[in-house]
């Protein structure tokens, strides 16, 4: 079927044949309006149920759904000049929402002003995954140069066709088309003005370099800064519809408990109170979040409790309840037999604690129904996920579900599901109202997810001249991420073990790697020492990356690691490489041995993830990952017994605070000949190691598990 | 009961025990002031009362009768951000910024009392505060600048 042709109707595809597929663009700039838009290509656009629907809204959304690694996102240029960006990436506070926009910005030839992100909407932005990985700036990034500078080339030409003049003679700036002889111009709306013009993303087109950007490398500051220090910007949890009740869920007293029984007649304090009960879900809905909170308390319920494990046995309940890898292989056996050989063996083993995200706002969700159709705001790294989440919970198909998520207030890994979404969208549908769910800080530390804990074992061995001749390495339920060495370490066995994890877990910044290489540089210090090599020469000495390398010399140097140390002092340093970016840091502590304190003084720390799109925002990601990294370093733990969170609150799960802040030096390396890689993950994995090295060099105490010292330092430990 | 917010009287008609924090969240929608902790721990709260910056989530409703109470959405004069929340903004002092209503108005209580904190000052008078971002030293800055 063809639709007929309309004056100002054109696309570039039907020029080069491809007309076929471009019967559906009406639907699309039904919802854009018109002007010109870049797409991934034809076939994501058009060849796709979303477009095809000829009722109901259709979702620009399933138009890109080709598949669950498609990288999608689109640019319009709406008749106005202004620049509508949509992009399935959600805000958590990385500043990808500025910094996305200073690549298009710098492609397309625009202020960043002029761009409206239009982000994590399940109906406007095309499909993805989700916002983790580091993925965004290493793939989003290019693909949104890409459409952008495929935007501007055809603007150009478009111009010069208006002006009957050869390409070379126009350039684009602040938004325009200039005519280079003559100094005519035209605004990019003007071009495009009355015309529904879609093109596809060109994959060869020549991008600015990153020596010569102008607005990308800059430090722009965040392009909605002013909403959030004014108390304007709306959260999830600040929103309000009309006629919104606020709920709240009733909570098992432990994991692995069931409900037996629950006497609800209690909480039902008045006319405006209702109470939900949907198999084992109970929740209040209240027109205050004080009197649903009352009401839930009056619930009667009796649980039936089975036993759990307890962190006093965590370790061991891991390690017998792990899943051997071994099998089928020989590498256990090389290594084993080079370590046999060596003259200096070294075993280890290191305990990592469960920790807990602790993101400020908790998860929250306001939902509502209308004509069978759901619609959610919530705070989530995958607001796709969620919709999938929600579309399974409901027997509800996707295209009746709309998820969105405003920037909200962190997550560090730790909003990757829907919990809220899902609470509030039972309530809303049980109750006919739109409901907001705002979990309190004890539901986020007790059913949210935390970061796994782990015990992990290293045997390694080294020649007397500092060469790393076996490595064997086992890491039991915390995770494969960064467990691989980047030394040179001779025969090498290296395994992660899943186990059966007795609480909740899932992703956190930087996953495993900030275990694996806590116990990987902790193991490789005491290996330097074991043979009287300086802990830096010994790392050379194994290491041929050459990018690590460098961020080993830069953190060194600038740290002043070959100076002399003060009495009690002791310096520590640790390196660590995962998603394409590198780090390095240095630590100096001091130690008081009387009165056995021990203080963190500086970090230094040197840091490559290619060019730098924003120095202003990579610093406070890096910042960010070493300070909050600080805290896993040195106290934060859960607490846990029979399957209850004993330390749920504020006051007592410690995160740092100002006073824990040492003095921070952070040197950027930045390599504008390489890509750049998203940077809010990796810095964060080289800070616990290296405190714990510089304790040991102050001190002679090795401590191996994480968090270090949550009591203090006790020298007889 | 009637309080005193930003200069504008208001007529509460809530239960005694209501929180400040939720008296100015979910009954003058002033949603401004954030929960992060409701134990006074996280500082994201916090409000002036009578100049002094105060955990709004432990902080009775019925208790701040008669008094000046300042949110983060009362500290713009004509259109123009106070100086601590325009220092934050110069120095990019957030991430995702839900801690920044508490910290500036911790700040605006600091400055209020002491207009040139060291930096060991500002540290201790932050110290309820928490940034789980940690951009922590560019807070720091901001709050010795404005």
């Amino acid at each position: 079927m063809k639709e007929p042709k309309t004056a100002g109707e054109i696309t570039q595809g039907e020029q080069s044949g491809a007309g076929e597929r471009t019967i559906h663009r009406r639907n699309f700039f039904k919802l854009l309006g018109g002007g010109i838009a870049v797409v991934l290509s034809y076939s994501d656009l058009f060849a796709l149920p979303g477009l095809l629907r000829s009722e109901g809204e259709p979702s620009l959304a399933d138009a890109a759904r080709v598949d669950d690694n498609s990288i999608a996102a689109w640019i319009h240029i709406r008749e106005n000049g202004t620049v509508a960006v949509y992009t399935g990436k959600v805000e958590v506070g990385q500043n990808i929402r500025t910094s996305l926009a200073q690549v298009v910005a710098e492609e397309l030839a625009v202020s960043v002003g002029s761009i409206e992100m239009v982000m994590g909407d399940t109906l406007l932005t095309p499909y993805d995954r989700g916002t983790f990985g580091s993925r965004t700036t290493p793939t989003m990034g290019p693909q949104l140069r890409k459409a952008a500078a495929s935007l501007k080339e055809v603007l150009a030409d478009m111009a010069a066709a208006h002006w009957k003049t050869a390409k070379g003679s126009v350039q684009c700036k602040d938004g325009r088309v200039v005519h280079t002889e003559s100094g005519k111009t035209l605004g990019y709306g003007e071009i495009t003005k009355g015309k529904k013009i879609v093109i596809p993303l060109n994959d060869k087109v020549a991008l600015t370099p990153a020596d010569q950007w102008t607005v990308a490398g800059t430090p722009v500051p965040k392009v909605n800064g002013r909403s959030f220090v004014s108390g304007k910007h709306k959260y999830v949890s600040d929103m309000v519809l009309p006629g919104m009740v606020y709920g709240k869920i009733l909570r098992a007293p432990s994991y692995g408990a069931s409900l037996v029984s629950a006497d609800l007649e209690k909480a039902r304090l008045s006319a405006a109170v209702t109470v939900v009960k949907e198999n084992d879900f109970i929740g209040v809905t209240a027109p205050d979040p004080q009197t649903a909170a009352s009401a839930l308390a009056r619930i009667d319920a009796r649980w039936n409790s089975t036993p759990q494990p307890s962190r006093a046995d965590i370790f061991k309940y891991l390690k017998d309840n792990a899943r051997q890898t071994d099998a089928g292989n020989n590498t256990k056996e090389a290594a084993e037999k080079a370590f046999a050989a060596a003259t200096v063996q070294l075993r280890q083993h290191f305990e990592v604690q469960y920790i807990a995200h602790v993101p400020l706002e908790p998860r929250a969700a306001l939902a509502i129904w209308e004509n069978g159709r759901l619609t959610v705001w919530t705070g989530t790294q995958r607001p796709f996920g969620v919709q999938e989440e929600l579309a399974e919970a409901f027997s509800l198909s996707k295209e009746k579900i709309r998820v969105m998520m405003p920037d909200t207030g962190s997550a560090y890994g730790g909003k990757h599901s829907g919990e809220a979404a899902l609470e509030a969208a039972r309530l809303a549908r049980a109750v006919g109202k739109p409901v907001k769910v705002v979990w309190t800080r004890e539901e986020e530390f007790k059913w949210a997810y935390l970061r796994p804990g782990g015990l992990i074992e290293v045997a390694a061995s080294v020649s007397t001249d500092g060469t790393v001749t076996s490595w064997e390495f086992h890491n039991y339920n915390s995770g494969n991420a960064g467990i691989e060495t980047p030394y040179e370490a001779g025969a090498t066995h290296i395994r992660f073990h899943p186990s059966d994890t007795p609480l909740k877990q899932g992703s956190y910044r930087g996953l495993a790697a900030t275990a694996n290489i806590f116990a990987m540089e902790s193991v490789m210090d005491d290996l330097a020492r074991m043979v009287k090599k300086d802990p830096l020469e010994f790392r050379l000495h194994n290491l041929k990356d050459e990018r690590l390398r460098n961020v080993l010399h830069a953190a060194a140097e600038k740290f002043g690691w070959q100076k002399e140390k003060k009495a009690g002092h002791g310096h520590g340093i640790a390196c660590g490489f995962v998603k394409n970016s590198y780090i390095a840091t240095c630590v100096e502590v001091a130690y008081d041995k009387s009165a056995e304190q021990l203080k963190i003084l500086r970090v230094v720390a040197a840091y490559d993830c290619g060019t730098v799109i924003n120095p202003v925002h990579l610093e406070n990601q890096v910042m960010g990952c070493i300070l909050q990294g600080l805290g896993g370093a040195l106290f934060e733990e859960i607490d846990f017994m029979d399957g209850r969170i004993l330390n749920p609150s504020l006051s007592s799960y410690r995160v740092p605070r100002f006073d824990d802040i040492p003095l921070l030096d952070i040197v950027v390396l930045n390599r504008k000949d390489i890509p750049s890689a998203g940077a809010g993950e990796t810095p964060i994995v080289a800070i616990a190691p290296a405190i714990r090295n510089a304790i040991a060099d102050a001190t002679g105490i090795k401590l191996n598990a994480l968090p270090l010292i949550p009591q203090g330092l006790k020298t007889n430990s | 009961m009637k309080i005193n917010v930003n200069s504008t009287d208001y007529n509460l008609d809530v239960p005694d025990n209501t929180s400040l924090l939720d008296a100015l969240r979910v009954h003058l929608n002033l949603t401004g002031s954030k929960y992060g902790c409701g134990e006074g721990a996280c500082g994201a709260c916090k409000v002036l009362i009578d100049g002094r910056a105060v955990a709004s989530c432990i902080t009775p409703v019925a208790s701040v009768q008669n008094k000046s109470i300042i949110t983060i959405e009362g500290l713009e004069k004509d259109g123009k951000l106070h100086p601590v929340q325009q220092a934050f903004l110069d120095e990019d002092a957030f991430q995702c910024a839900y801690c920044s209503s508490g910290m500036i108005i911790s700040a605006v209580g600091l400055k209020t009392k002491n207009p040139k904190p060291s930096r060991q000052q500002v540290i201790e008078a932050m110290q309820g505060n928490i940034c789980r971002c940690c951009v922590y030293p560019r807070i720091i800055n901001a709050i010795i600048k404005a």
